[in-house]
């Protein structure tokens, strides 16, 4: 029996996004099939890793992945010139953890003069997040999306709750928007269409359907992201063609294989491997998922994935 | 492909006569269509029906049992492309490469690491299945006597033998017969020596294209040994690089799935070693991911291991069933008789989720999951799983009263409707309600520790 190779070919796209100005600029998404796929159609970007930083001090980071930073956390813009310099990153995520109220509660001005800080100090793309406080981030992020005006920076999340102000905000300056749902294909798509029903451009929204750790629901986003893919691909859909960011150092780095001592669980094994394997794992179900943005903390799993990512190129 | 209904009815003696227990021909056409009913039940079906719908009824992928005994791992039986459509069916195996070279305590060494590598994680054992003998020192005598410490030392450990030299595996061979071992180096040149040794020790065959020679000559290799007579294979199209390993595991899945292409209708084998043992954990999670039956590593690092399957886990677990937590009280962070109580309930996203909550609050408590066959809260409370009465016989047997001192408990705001009657059910107790989404969760804890 003569094997004709069953190839797929798509009728639908994912957009294709740009971030940062000048020589550091990256463009991410824009295949015409599933995730590496490139036997039966174009996937001319590669995925993006963002290292992720803050603006205080990691201290609800793990040991673990604190200490590749130790030197360079205590402030942001050391800690991004070390990320550009020593760890030669593509793109910077700057978390405003310090502005939620449960934390230093930071003003949006303080948000503001962090982020100018940071972009003097790096030219790198820049992805700048809140931190996850719906109403407080519609306020830092208005400050932090002008402070950053005209860098082509990626601002969020934008949640349904908050989604009207950040999405102008991010309009106003240029900017790209990630636009977050709870694990569901359905809020997903209507909230990237209530976005997009404010007049802003749908090619420059980013989708984050949620992320989840290995082992604490991953099989979740795993398949909601799938299922977005496909619904690109196959159906044409424009209101699901956006690329997908897993934000996944942020959910990693609190689960107890990432902090577990060995002499507690020796089964577990070493630690440090432990997290490091955790995390680049995570990052590659999610990227045969099809996520093209990646937020992630420790460089020994960031520089294994980017080396994956390669080798599927 | 797999028939319909209509299909499978044309080729029914279409009598009625109902000795199969349904009332027609055609209503038991459409519950086997759907795999509800065997073919057995009909007494009249022609011998030409019968091949034509076991050749239809066949899974795409040929379902394969490796090894014997506690340890047999099931391979193949796989139905569909993505995990969201049906669940994935039999979870790939993990198998520890041992090359031949090695001396024999380091072999005895390798042997303990699997027999070791046990994990429990959410109610389900996990492990390391399998060992690769590979015959590194190309010596038939070499390869044998390894094999015999394996077979000596973990007689129940399913076995491949990997060597391309029919005189070496036959040797070895022996120390497994009857155990459903794989003889992996099948190839254009020794297939028909290979088939004969894998039909006397009734082993299974693994068969390996040149990185050249691709899908195409893979076909002809399970097509060849196929028509000298053994069905039970694995296949190695060659792949290593993991850009090769995705589109050669997703064309095989795809021929056999969509086009029931039996040529490829067989398990797949990866081989996955690398020099950097994180490298190798990613490379392997490709293979998981994306369709490995067999995925081959040279180091089971303990760290790698619980990564591995964990995703393995993750990737087969049935997207219809919601994934359940064990009903009892968690201790989160480092609770004290003072600190408070939560209750919710066992759906595994909502454990995660409120847990981590918690967590991240820095409060320690503890946290009550009941058990409501793995519903989220508004969902189990809709299906009256999650009732007043329901959650106080819980809290009282579940001996939470010993270990604290207070009598307060907290419960998720969704289901505020429930306070006062479980004030009722629980003599003596505070019923406090919390906040409805778990991100709430920090700030009402902090408080009220405050």
């Amino acid at each position: 029996m003569a094997l004709a190779l069953p190839k797929e070919t798509y009728s639908g796209k994912v957009y294709s996004v740009t971030i940062g100005t000048g020589p550091g600029a990256l463009t991410f998404g824009g295949e015409n099939v599933l995730p590496f796929h490139t036997f039966e159609g174009s996937s001319p970007n590669s995925p993006v890793i963002a290292y992720e930083i803050q603006d205080v001090p990691p201290d609800d980071w793990p040991e673990e992945v604190k200490k590749p930073y130790k030197d360079v956390s205590h402030n942001p813009v050391s800690w991004a010139k070390f990320c550009q310099e020593t760890l030669k990153a593509k793109a910077i995520a700057l978390r405003l953890t310090g502005t939620h109220p449960d934390r230093e509660n930071r003003s949006p001005e303080d948000a503001a003069k962090t982020v100018r800080d940071v972009i003097s100090a790096t030219d790198l793309p820049l992805i700048i997040l809140g931190s996850n406080h719906t109403e407080k981030d519609a306020s830092v992020l208005i400050s932090a999306a002008e402070a950053a005006k005209d860098r082509n920076c990626i601002i969020g999340k934008a949640q349904e709750a908050n989604y009207k102000t950040i999405a102008a905000a991010a309009m106003a300056n240029n900017h790209k928007l990630i636009a977050m749902s709870e694990l569901d294909i359905n809020l997903s798509k209507q909230l990237n269409i209530l976005i997009s029903q404010m007049g802003f451009d749908k090619e420059r929204i980013i989708t984050d359907p949620m992320c989840s750790a290995l082992g604490y629901g991953l099989e979740y986003t795993y398949s909601v992201m799938e299922r977005i893919r496909l619904a690109a691909l196959t159906q044409n859909d424009s209101t699901m063609q956006q690329p997908m960011l897993g934000d996944v150092g942020m959910y990693v780095w609190k689960v107890k294989e990432t902090q577990a001592a060995e002499s507690d669980v020796p089964q577990w094994g070493s630690l440090e491997e432990r997290g490091i394997a955790w995390e680049a794992t995570t990052a590659m179900a999610l990227l045969m998922a099809g996520t093209e943005l990646l937020i992630m903390r420790h460089p020994t799993a960031i520089n294994a994935v980017e080396k994956v990512i390669g080798e599927l190129t | 492909m797999a028939l319909t209904g209509v299909e499978i009815f044309k080729l029914l003696p279409k009598t009625n006569c109902k000795k199969c227990g349904f009332p027609t021909c055609l209503a038991f056409a459409m519950k086997l269509a759907q795999r509800q009913a065997s073919l057995d039940a009909c007494p009249d079906v022609s011998e030409e029906a019968k091949q034509k719908l076991s050749d239809a009824s066949a899974p795409p992928v040929r379902p394969i049992t490796f090894g014997a005994g506690d340890r047999a791992v099931k391979l193949g039986e796989e139905t569909v492309l993505f995990r969201h459509d049906k669940r994935f069916v039999n979870p790939c195996a993990f198998a520890l490469e041992v090359k031949d070279t090695l001396s024999e305590a380091e072999i005895q060494k390798k042997i303990e690491e699997v027999l070791n590598s046990e994990i429990d994680r959410v109610g389900q054992k996990l492990k390391i299945d399998a060992i690769a003998l590979l015959n590194e020192s190309n010596s038939a005598g070499t390869f044998d006597s390894a094999a015999k410490v394996i077979a000596a030392t973990a007689p129940h450990i399913p076995v491949i033998l990997c060597s391309a030299d029919p005189q070496a595996v036959e040797a070895a061979v022996k120390s497994f017969a009857d155990k459903k071992p794989i003889i992996y180096g099948v190839n254009t040149e020794n297939a028909e020596v290979m088939t004969g040794i894998a039909k006397t020790y009734k082993a299974t065959l693994g068969l390996k294209a040149s990185a050249s020679g691709g899908l195409d000559e893979l076909c002809g290799l399970t097509e060849k040994v196929k028509a000298l007579g053994v069905e039970d294979m694995v296949m190695d199209s060659g792949a290593r690089k993991a850009k090769e390993i995705l589109e050669h595991n997703t064309l095989i899945r795809r021929a056999a799935v969509k086009k029931n292409f039996k040529p490829l209708g067989y398990p797949v084998i990866t081989f996955a070693q690398r020099e950097d043992s994180l490298l190798e954990a990613l490379i392997a999670s490709v293979g998981v991911a994306k369709y490995s039956s067999i995925i081959v590593l040279s180091s089971i690092e303990k760290w790698k291991n619980l990564s591995l399957f964990t995703l393995r886990q993750n990737i087969y677990t049935d997207p219809q069933v919601p994934m359940q937590v064990e009903q009892k009280i968690y201790k989160i962070g480092d609770p004290n008789p003072e600190s408070p109580l939560m209750i919710t309930t066992n759906f595994s996203l909502t454990y995660f989720i409120v847990s981590g909550e918690i967590e991240n609050s820095r409060v320690p408590g503890y946290l009550a999951v009941m058990d409501c066959e793995g519903l989220s809260v508004l969902t189990a409370w809709a299906a009256g799983k999650f009732t007043a009465s329901k959650i106080a016989q819980f809290i009282k047997e579940s001996g939470i009263e010993s270990n604290i001192k207070h009598r307060e408990l907290i419960i998720p705001g969704y289901v505020s409707i429930l306070s006062g009657a479980l004030e009722d059910k629980l003599e003596g107790w505070k019923i406090t309600v919390g906040p409805r989404e778990a991100n709430g969760l920090p700030a009402f804890l902090k408080s009220k520790a405050a």
